[in-house]
């Protein structure tokens, strides 16, 4: 099964509930797609062993070949080439690597080659594997790396997807495939509203998905009146508790040290599986 | 023109809560609104939408199905797996490049506009506002961006302003960095955690790498003073300005429940002082 963790806003406590879930159920791999702000394996704390660059394909231009023509300028729709009268330049960050102005260059003037935006990396803990891609900084593209990431899904074991806050590509390249989707949100009018954005956006994915409030205890009622109004399940609560924010800021899964919480988890993950059988 | 980016990293360490406080605070400030995926800012503001616009940020192929032969070429060529078996458009995953539209023999495939979202011009009751909303799952969030931030920039110079404060977006891609290029400073809000700190850095590294003077801001301080004696060094070691720090409180959500920034909730409260106070150092740091 492979199930995802998303929010809409940021901050809400996504990596917790992926890392939390991730140390209570067993034969797991946890995948960490906010490439931007990767943070699974802060918590996590695995050995990595295998890291490799991740690179995209952008063009380059054989000046000796090229007349010009401006061709590849006008059919790029990301203002990744200027044609000037002496040279041709390539902004390697705007590209999407379409590969369309290879096939319209008429001169053959244009091939492609590797371009480093990232860095993949591969870990374990005794219970559980983690893969992560960290996008350098100043790169503006998160979409490959997360591209990336996927490709190293094992579908022999229960996948967690971790990913970044926000609902635009960087969002649906993570959701896009997962059985299952958990929305972590907080009982606060920023988290009802960006709550409602990521909902919206399942909806047109037609995935199943379900809510952990995080935080309970804080702000008003809304997010629940919101669920039960839409029929979405909440799945779990957890409530606002200093013990627990304080773990979270040193760095330590809070499961790990109240192991009641444990169980919970487990819980959690045995309901969604109940929930993506229907 | 001065210019303040408001960003983080790490989401939820209290950006749009900093910016609707200094709105609040500066005088003749034009607020722009810049995470156009998840836009709280107007929550605590309230802005009065004079003007709305449509925003076409990215194309769409669109399959002429009288046309089409189906020969399968552009599922072939497509790089982004956006034609489907069926030779239809995934809308999703269509990022509409236009390499179909060249490789299909029959011409049956065009690039079409897509709507990705709006833009609004607003009024508040501390200064105009520029801000949008993207559709949910629609691409081009930096390109937006930078249309929130034309905006701001014309109202900066109808109104006579003196500040446009602009509430960044989570994380380091692109719609932060087109939250952040040419303005003049960038204040990282940070909390002392350490997903906060590992994120702070990256950000750092991200304004350093665009010309953006830096600052910092440590939010909810007293959650973990070890961390928080972390961040002090880290940016005591590398020349970096501490604007002030604030507290943690429950006041915050409060506010926020009640629509409104600390400030006008509890005025008198620890946290209201702690921004005051930050406000301050950061009109200093702006030389306003």
């Amino acid at each position: 099964m492979i199930l995802s963790v998303a929010s809409g806003k940021g901050g809400t406590g996504k990596t917790s509930v992926a890392v939390n879930m991730a140390l209570s159920i067993g034969n797991v791999q946890l995948i960490d797609c906010d490439a931007e702000e990767p943070n699974v394996y802060l918590f996590l704390k695995p050995k990595i062993s295998k890291t490799k660059a991740i690179e995209v394909s952008v063009p380059i231009v054989n000046e000796k070949l090229c007349n010009r023509c401006g061709k590849c300028a006008d059919f790029c729709q990301y203002n990744a080439l200027f044609v000037g009268s002496n040279e041709v330049l390539v902004f390697a960050d705007l590209c999407h690597s379409c590969g369309g102005c290879a096939l319209v260059c008429p001169a053959g003037a244009i091939s492609e080659v590797k371009y480093r935006i990232g860095t993949l990396k591969q870990g374990a803990t005794e219970t559980a594997n983690l893969v992560y891609g960290e996008l350098e900084v100043q790169k503006p593209m998160a979409v490959p790396i997360i591209r990336e990431v996927k490709r190293h899904i094992r579908k022999d074991k229960n996948v967690i997807l971790d990913s970044p806050p926000g609902t635009s590509c960087p969002v649906i390249q993570t959701l896009k495939g997962s059985d299952f989707c958990i929305l972590v949100t907080e009982p606060t009018p920023f988290g009802l509203h960006d709550l409602k954005i990521i909902v919206q956006v399942l909806e047109t994915m037609e995935m199943p998905f379900g809510v952990v409030v995080n935080r309970a205890g804080v702000g008003d009622k809304k997010v629940y009146e919101f669920c039960e109004e839409k029929t979405i399940p909440v799945l779990l609560e957890i409530p606002y508790d200093r013990r627990i924010a304080e773990l979270y800021s040193q760095g330590i899964p809070f499961s790990e040290e109240m192991p009641e919480w444990k169980n919970k988890f487990r819980t959690l993950f045995e309901n969604v599986k109940e929930l993506v059988k229907k | 023109m001065t210019q303040l980016t408001i960003l983080s990293g790490k989401g939820g360490t209290g950006k749009t809560t900093l910016t609707a406080s200094f709105a609040a605070l500066a005088k003749n400030p034009v607020i722009a609104d810049c995470d156009v995926d998840a836009p709280d800012l107007h929550m605590l503001l309230h802005p009065q939408v004079i003007k709305q616009l449509k925003f076409a940020g990215s194309k769409i192929a669109f399959i002429d199905k009288t046309k089409c032969l189906d020969w399968g070429l552009c599922r072939e060529k497509c790089r982004f797996g956006a034609i489907t078996a069926g030779l239809e458009v995934d809308s999703i995953a269509c990022e509409g490049c236009g390499v179909c539209t060249i490789i299909c023999p029959a011409n049956a495939i065009t690039l079409t506009k897509r709507n990705s979202g709006y833009v609004y011009v607003s009024k508040t009751k501390y200064g105009f506002m520029s801000h949008a909303l993207l559709n949910p799952s629609e691409g081009n969030s930096g390109k937006l961006v930078t249309l929130v931030r034309q905006n701001a920039k014309i109202l900066y110079e109808q109104e006579n302003s003196d500040l446009i404060i602009i509430d960044g977006p989570p994380g380091i891609g692109c719609p932060v960095i087109a939250s952040v290029t040419g303005v003049d400073a960038g204040l990282v809000v940070t909390e002392p955690t350490i997903s906060g700190i590992h994120d702070l850095k990256r950000a750092l590294r991200l304004l350093k790498h665009f010309n953006v003077e830096p600052f910092v801001c440590i939010n909810m301080y007293d959650i973990n003073l070890d961390n928080t004696e972390k961040i002090n060094c880290f940016c005591k070691e590398n020349s970096i300005e501490i604007a002030g720090r604030v507290g943690f409180s429950r006041k915050v959500t409060d506010a926020m429940v009640n629509g409104k920034t600390v400030l006008e909730y509890a005025p008198e409260s620890d946290v209201a002082r702690d921004i005051k106070s930050l406000w301050q150092e950061v009109r200093s740091f702006l030389n306003l």
